[in-house]
């Protein structure tokens, strides 16, 4: 059963569609990254989870109970902000006890001067303060509990906001961009601390960012947003290894994958120099194509017969790789491939190798980006199929 | 080795340096001398001047003075007409103020939630203070009027016989107070406005999300304490405002009747420049300053220890 | 949030806003209807707005005869374009020198100005009436424009803005070869327009409306100020024709009102930019 299930979300600004429908399951613990790039609707989708936006269409669901008419304040969904939006005025521990405040302690007992008159005020002060002290100890920001926002680096303001979020433990935990305000050292430290904390909390995490890298590496599954819709929601692997739309076959990846334009040939296979593909659905011969494939299934040869000529147009060197631009003779195109050092040694610009493609790692896209399966054929199977 | 050629090298560049510096320096001197000398013409000496004139008994039109001490500032004590004045200021301040204030941020916050009009309510709260008060004196004071003013109709027709706001001693100072309220509510607004503005958006979310269900709840978590640097600068400025009022009161009442609007500005000036009994105005004009340095002292004590917050 | 949902919280706030704004706006309404009454009408029937003998040229006329209205339009805008002048003039290079030039003088300067901030006209008008008198320059443009030629709250804003032009720009400019002088001329002024601006209308909606100092050194009418003018055409009046009271007001309200109609989106962003940083 999942915790939390977003069903057919709709949301428009004016004439502009934001959400095109999208729905997503999350089963308990499960950490899943939203990506996509910016302008794609992932933190819209986010501020209408947290109720900070109300959808036109379509259901929130935790647990067993529809959150869609719940405002944001009661629907015990945490959320870390891209700028912390922590209080300035307030110190770190009083930060942190905010929910709790808001939550524990009726209106009457908020009050200044009135509020320590009502009964039993003061236990639940005591209680919220045994609880914040707690949860800075755990996120080892117990030094800084009297210090304001003002008085703190990036990443104190990262925890403190972690445990104004996680204090009140949240049904769903909401994360957007956390991370992109800290520096880059910095940030690769605190993912590993976010994952870490996420599986202590145990709670359904969505986590939003830009960073495919990011994504990649914390979640245990990856939400691939582009234009207003989830495209794929998979694993991480699956996601890399396996995408179902070219578009998310774009986004993730660096460098990004090889993509050329092709048409179906009149046997309905794809043809990609020597390789032939064969789709499982039909093709009508001439039905626009494209493929793809990953920089690190292309091949350097240097000297050889196999593969399709091309020139060498810039050598990055990035020390663990070595990134090849090449044109192809054939079709003028680039293809990025990415080589080990050991591969790269003695390629320069200029030079004219042949690239060698892995057939099986090729990957045919329909005209709309779906995703078409497909298997490459040995060449005697081509070559039974050309005949009959 | 290093040492010894590094020691020749360094005194080269300090002689150089400081040329460029001792020119710097003149080009600081000369571009900021004449701000410099205005600034000693016509503020610091002539500061200066009031005070120790304000232990004097020179009069304008009199040849020579004697010093008496502190006697100015003992007649002051004891002055009615002085105590009075002090006392109406006071009054004056106390409901201009505050009243300027919290109308001000009440309106802000109203303006600043609504969608539509915003531009046009902007305007019509802070045309009053592009107007030239003399003149909006002027209507006000037909406005006012006992008889044949709109404001006295008014309460006619809700059977209510308006009092003589301007003319009745224990109405002149509300009647006043009014118009300094009107006059500068629209100061007030577009300052807060510019502090709505300025409060980060996702604080508020952060509010909704940390379940701060009620509008007032959000206030106090978020609109008050953002806005502390807004509203103790709102708040200086104000109370000094009101302490200078003079305009409506030249105009409009000259004081009186019976004295019943003497406000401090108003005083000084009917004793220096009416009577011209300069050395005790002067005395009054520095129990003013006195009072002006204690409020922006308040103001800088407040803001340190309370509205900064990095 | 706004514009689409019309609910009984918004209804509430448009109608305390409008209700407000109507009771802000009252005076102006007044002011330009009974500018077009005739004595018997302001008597007779305060509250309706329509004049029932239209009597605006009568008004008007009476307004603009007994007192030199364009004398007292000139003379404000001929002492409120000296003020700013002689302020700009002064502050600008002082202001430039004290934020980006070292010299022992900048530190006693930043007290003398924040003392300076303190210290209202009003304070100062003795001594310097005194010393005017004896000078034999009261009643003059001179009088009027002298103490107000040096404005700490300008350099201080100034100041502040300055602050924030980078140094590399200064620096740049001294490699091209500019003089310090040609750097304020063509570097720091052009770049600190939006501080300009503001000033402006801070200094002119300030002395323009001034009454306390006009009133000490000017005593007849050639040199009047409008709101001295005003004053003066109140006392002509005997203070009851309300008629060509309200004609005059008219007139000598009009010109910033309709400057500031004008251009109010500067107007509230050059006080938002005084009042802050003031």
């Amino acid at each position: 059963m999942s915790a939390l299930s977003l069903r057919g979300i709709h949301k428009s600004f004016s004439a502009n569609q934001i959400l095109k429908g999208v729905s997503l399951d999350a089963g308990e613990n499960e950490f899943i990254a939203l990506v996509g790039p910016s302008g794609c609707g992932k933190s819209t989708l986010l501020r209408i989870l947290a109720g900070l936006e109300s959808a036109d269409g379509g259901e929130i669901v935790v647990g067993d109970r529809d959150l869609s008419p719940v405002p944001a304040a009661d629907r015990n969904i945490a959320m870390v902000f891209q700028s912390y939006a922590l209080y300035p005025h307030l110190t770190a521990a009083q930060n942190i006890a905010v929910p709790l405040v808001m939550r524990n302690l009726t209106r009457l007992q908020r009050l200044p001067l009135v509020g320590p008159l009502m009964p039993g005020q003061r236990k639940a002060i005591a209680n919220i303060k045994r609880e914040v002290r707690d949860m800075a100890a755990s996120l080892k920001i117990d030094h800084l509990i009297d210090r304001k926002p003002g008085q703190m680096s990036g990443g104190q303001r990262q925890r403190v906001a972690l445990g104004r979020a996680m204090v009140r433990r949240p049904a769903v935990f909401l994360m957007d961009e956390p991370l992109s305000n800290l520096d880059a050292n910095l940030r690769v430290h605190a993912r590993g601390e976010i994952v870490e904390l996420h599986r202590r909390a145990g709670v359904p995490t969505i986590y939003v960012t830009h960073d495919q890298a990011e994504a990649l590496s914390m979640a245990d599954r990856v939400a691939v947003m582009i234009g207003g819709s989830l495209l794929q929601l998979a694993s991480p692997q699956v996601i890399y290894d396996d995408p179902q739309h070219v578009e998310v076959a774009k986004f993730i990846g660096q460098p990004r994958i090889n993509l050329f334009a092709s048409q179906a040939a009149p046997d309905g296979t794809v043809a990609f120099g020597d390789i032939r593909l064969r789709s499982a659905e039909k093709l009508t011969p001439g039905t626009p194509v494209t493929i793809g494939i990953r920089p690190e299934f292309v091949a350097v040869n240097r000297n050889g017969q196999h593969g399709l000529p091309a020139r060498i147009d810039r050598v990055e060197f990035l020390g663990s790789e070595i990134i090849l631009y090449c044109r192809l003779d054939a079709i003028g195109e680039t293809v990025i491939a990415k080589l080990s050092p050991a591969e790269g040694t003695g390629l320069a610009v200029g030079m004219s190798v042949r690239l060698e493609f892995a057939p099986d790692r090729l990957f045919v896209f329909a005209e709309n980006g779906r995703r078409l399966p497909s298997f490459p054929m040995s060449a005697d199977v081509a070559l039974e199929t050309a005949n009959g | 080795m290093a040492e010894v050629i590094a020691i020749p090298s360094s005194f080269g560049k300090a002689t150089t340096r400081s040329a460029a510096e001792r020119h710097e320096s003149r080009t600081g001197w000369l571009l900021s001398m004449p701000a410099i000398v205005l600034l000693f013409m016509f503020i610091l000496v002539p500061v200066a001047a009031v005070i120790l004139m304000s232990f004097t008994d020179y009069e304008l039109g009199y040849t020579g003075f004697k010093w008496v001490g502190f006697d100015n500032y003992a007649d002051l004590v004891t002055n009615r007409t002085f105590r009075r004045s002090l006392w109406n200021t006071t009054v004056y301040t106390a409901i201009v103020a505050p009243v300027s204030i919290f109308m001000a941020l009440g309106l802000a916050m109203l303006i600043e939630s609504e969608g539509i009009g915003r531009s046009f309510f902007r305007t019509a709260y802070f045309l009053p203070v592009a107007s030239l008060l003399v003149a909006m004196a002027t209507v006000w004071q037909y406005l006012f009027h006992p008889t044949i003013g709109p404001v006295n109709a008014l309460l006619r027709l809700a059977d209510i016989e308006g009092p003589n706001w301007l003319g009745a001693s224990s109405y002149v100072l509300y009647g006043l107070s009014i118009i300094g309220v009107w006059q500068s509510v629209g100061f007030n607004l577009v300052l807060f406005l510019a502090g709505l503005t300025a409060i980060p958006r996702e604080l508020y979310a952060a509010a909704h999300v940390d379940g701060a269900r009620s509008a007032f709840d959000r206030f106090r978590l978020v609109t008050w304490p953002m806005l502390g640097p807004t509203t103790l600068f709102v708040t200086t400025i104000s109370v000094i405002n009101a302490v200078k009022v003079f305009e409506t009161v030249k105009t409009l009442t000259e004081g009186g009747p019976n004295k019943a609007s003497e406000v401090l500005l108003f005083t000084i000036y009917q004793e220096g420049f009416v009577y011209l009994r300069v050395g005790y105005a002067s005395a009054m004009t520095v129990v003013f300053l006195i009072i002006l340095v204690i409020l922006m002292f308040l103001q800088y004590r407040i803001q340190d220890r309370q509205v900064h917050y990095t | 949030m706004s514009a689409q949902t019309f609910t009984l919280g918004r209804a509430i706030r448009l109608f305390l806003l409008s209700f407000g704004a109507l009771i802000f706006l009252a005076p102006y309404i007044f002011m330009i209807s009974t500018a077009g009454k005739a004595q018997s009408d302001i008597f007779s029937s305060s509250l309706s707005l329509i004049p029932q003998h239209w009597s605006y040229i009568a008004n008007f006329t009476k307004a603009l005869t007994r007192v030199s209205m364009t004398t007292l339009l000139w003379n404000g805008v001929v002492v409120c374009a000296l003020i700013f002048v002689f302020q700009v003039m002064i502050a600008i290079p002082c202001a430039y020198a004290m934020a980006k030039l070292k010299f022992r003088a900048a530190r006693l300067m930043m007290v003398l100005v924040m003392l300076g901030l303190l210290v209202p006209i009003h304070a100062t008008a003795l001594p310097l009436y005194v010393a005017f008198d004896r000078m034999a320059v009261l009643n003059s443009y001179f009088a009027l424009v002298a103490p107000f030629t040096i404005s700490v709250f300008g350099i201080f804003l100034f100041l502040q803005f300055f602050r924030a032009i980078p140094d590399d720009l200064i620096h740049a400019a001294r490699l091209d070869g500019m003089s310090e002088l040609g750097i304020i001329g063509r570097v720091i002024v052009p770049n600190a327009w939006p501080a300009i601006t503001a000033f402006a209308i801070f200094s002119v909606v300030a002395h323009w409306n001034d009454l306390y100092w006009p009133l000490i050194v000017i005593s007849n009418q050639t040199y009047a100020t409008p709101p001295l003018g005003l004053l003066y055409f109140r006392a002509a009046e005997a203070g009851d024709d309300y008629g060509a009271l309200m004609a005059a007001t008219l007139i000598i309200t009009f010109p910033l009102v309709a400057a500031f109609l004008l251009a109010q989106k500067r107007f509230v962003e050059g006080i938002t930019m005084t009042g802050l940083k003031g």
